[in-house]
């Protein structure tokens, strides 16, 4: 493995010469660039083509979602968690509605931790196909995009028929779920799947041997995994380098003890490594939604809501509930002063922090790089500026 | 829905009080988990004897520990929970707004240990408005933007912090969204391009009717 990927490092040799006989030169990169993913705007010193410094500049997209959480009772927050994170909504719901029955003590019913962990592993699925069409049309590979969007349109077609919405899905509640599986749904899903995995091949066929993603992605924008620890990076870039974690075992919720599924892991902390990761985890998150659909067809019969009181108040104190959502840990600190509205509730945005270890990672590496790095994040704009 | 406008009830500083009985002659109500006094937790243990007055009080709530700590002892305590505890993980750090409370705000740090088996602990440490709480980015590097972070938006200053600027408003921006006084629907920052037109400041104001402050 080493000597194959020996020389694929896309390195430029540094003289230690200034390229242009200029020293430093700062360069505006966004906020109104394709290939930062929104409005993310980067303040680079370069020198010739090479970054010395990156200063992410955030903001543009701030809504003071924190705020209006506040003036909402708690099941009115639920459509504004369906904004954070706009292309992984149903993990956000659920992150949110985790912290909300652990201050109130209920017990979800297992029909409805099933169904919950299915719509999650969809919309993981849904997020890490959009993240491989976006990373790879920066790096100039276009037809992915073509490929991965088609299964995406299907996954979104099956929310639609859930919840009546594409991507703000609304889809849990306090407690449980809004609503019983649509008839025949469940079928599609498994229809879905079967054919998905054949799916993932061909994404690969396009990219995992491709001499130029390998050489655009090898060895690009590298954070190890003390590295990734000391910046409370998580997901994906942390278990591409090497450290197996990830929360759905780790700290389980849910039905997650129940179901078989592996944490894929790869060691070199590169930009190729995290997309092996990724890849993996749509094989794992298919043989999840599988599993929920065969433990869905044996046990049709069951409630989807626990006994959820009429007026939600938690009793007064702070609690932290976080899921494995596509990006990272995800997590809700509610703080509730005993009345019906949260008193504080913090998001804990895996990809605002994420972000943070751009400049790191952003070092030393060409401008070109930089776009493969960004991608590589998978951040979300809606989350990082809230 | 009948009580939407019931005042908040801030818990005292650093004592561990929000064991407070429910009130006797209200509704049933859902029942819902009580924090208990977690002085005994091993780690907490530990850490009192390790560094003398650091613990003010600890408790546990939903299997959760939250250890109080004086502000002046959270860098000394988050050191001795990395280095001692092994937890090397800063998952969250943030704050709250207790308004009337004296002093007003919370700064919550929420750690996690990957060896000891996931275990997590939250510190949190008060604060008064106007004074500086010290700096953890020097323990972790992740706390560099969530310290920036609370300043935006609660005003909070972080001494000795390596670059204290705004991060989700502007520079220039008046006022720290998320304080309690801080009006919803925004203000009007029409002064900085308007300056003819508009007040100087253009910070939150009270006096506008039309403005309402939610709490």
């Amino acid at each position: 493995m080493s000597e194959e990927r020996a020389g694929t490092a896309a390195s430029v040799p540094d003289s230690g010469e200034p390229m242009l006989g200029l020293r430093e030169m700062e360069l505006n990169f966004g906020p109104q660039h394709p290939s930062t993913h929104g409005v993310l705007r980067l303040v680079l010193k370069v020198d010739g083509e090479r970054i010395v410094s990156a200063r992410p500049d955030i903001g543009y997209l701030h809504r003071g979602t924190e705020k209006l959480f506040e003036t909402e009772t708690y099941p009115m927050v639920i459509p504004h968690t369906d904004r954070l994170d706009y292309v992984a909504a149903a993990t956000n719901n659920h992150a949110y509605c985790l912290a909300v029955e652990k201050l109130l003590a209920l017990e979800v019913p297992k029909k409805a931790q099933y169904i919950r962990v299915l719509l999650d592993e969809l919309q993981r699925i849904s997020s890490h196909l959009l993240w491989l069409a976006t990373a790879a049309i920066d790096l100039g590979a276009i037809t992915p995009f073509f490929y991965t969007f088609r299964e995406r349109e299907v996954i979104l077609d099956l929310f639609e028929d859930y919840c009546g919405a594409r991507l703000t899905l609304n889809c849990m509640r306090i407690g449980g779920l809004l609503e019983e599986l649509p008839p025949g749904w469940i079928e599609r899903v498994r229809a879905f799947t079967e054919v998905f995995d054949k799916n993932i091949d061909e994404y690969e066929d396009l990219l995992t041997e491709n001499r130029i993603w390998k050489q655009r992605t090898i060895g690009i924008g590298i954070l190890t995994g003390e590295q990734c620890i000391e910046w409370g990076v998580t997901g994906p870039p942390l278990r591409g380098a090497g450290v197996k974690w990830d929360i759905r075992r780790a700290i389980p919720y849910e039905c997650y003890a129940d179901l078989d599924f592996e944490i894929p892991v790869y060691p070199n902390a590169d930009t190729y490594d995290r997309y092996l990761v990724r890849v993996a985890e749509l094989r794992q998150s298919r043989r999840i939604v599988l599993q929920c659909c065969d433990w869905l067809a044996k046990n049709p019969e069951g409630e989807i809501r626990g006994k959820v009181p009429r007026v939600i108040k938690p009793v007064a104190g702070d609690v932290y509930a976080a899921v494995e959502a596509p990006k990272g840990e995800l997590g809700f600190y509610l703080v509730s002063n005993g009345s019906n509205k949260p008193y504080r509730l913090r998001v804990r945005p895996p990809s605002f922090i994420n972000l943070q270890a751009l400049p790191e990672m952003a070092k030393g590496h060409l401008v070109a790089d930089l776009v493969a790095i960004i991608g590589t994040i998978d951040i979300v704009l809606g989350e990082v500026d809230r | 829905m009948t009580d939407e406008t019931k005042p908040p009830t801030p818990p005292p500083a650093a004592a561990p009080a929000p064991t407070k009985p429910a009130a006797p002659a209200a509704p049933p109500k859902p029942k819902g988990p009580t924090a208990n006094d977690a002085s005994a937790d091993p780690v907490v243990q530990r850490l009192s004897a390790a560094l003398p007055g650091a613990v003010l009080a600890a408790k546990e709530l939903v299997g959760q520990v939250t250890v109080e700590v004086p502000p002046e002892k959270v860098p000394d305590v988050l050191r001795h929970l990395k280095g001692t505890e092994a937890y090397t993980y800063l998952v969250d750090l943030t704050a709250v707004d207790w308004k009337a409370r004296v002093p007003r705000f919370d700064v919550v740090y929420w750690l996690h240990s990957f060896e000891k088996g996931n275990a997590r602990i939250r510190v949190r440490t008060s604060v008064a408005d106007g004074v500086e709480c010290p700096t953890v980015s020097g323990v972790f590097k992740a706390a560099n933007w969530m310290e920036r972070e609370v300043w935006d938006l609660f005003g909070i200053r972080f001494a000795g912090h390596p670059d204290l600027r705004r991060i989700l408003t502007w520079d220039g921006f008046q006022g720290h969204p998320l304080r309690k006084d801080f009006p919803v629907e925004g203000i009007d920052t029409g002064a900085a391009i308007y300056p003819d037109q508009y007040p100087e400041g253009g910070g939150p104001s009270g006096k506008d009717g039309n403005r309402k402050v939610v709490s």
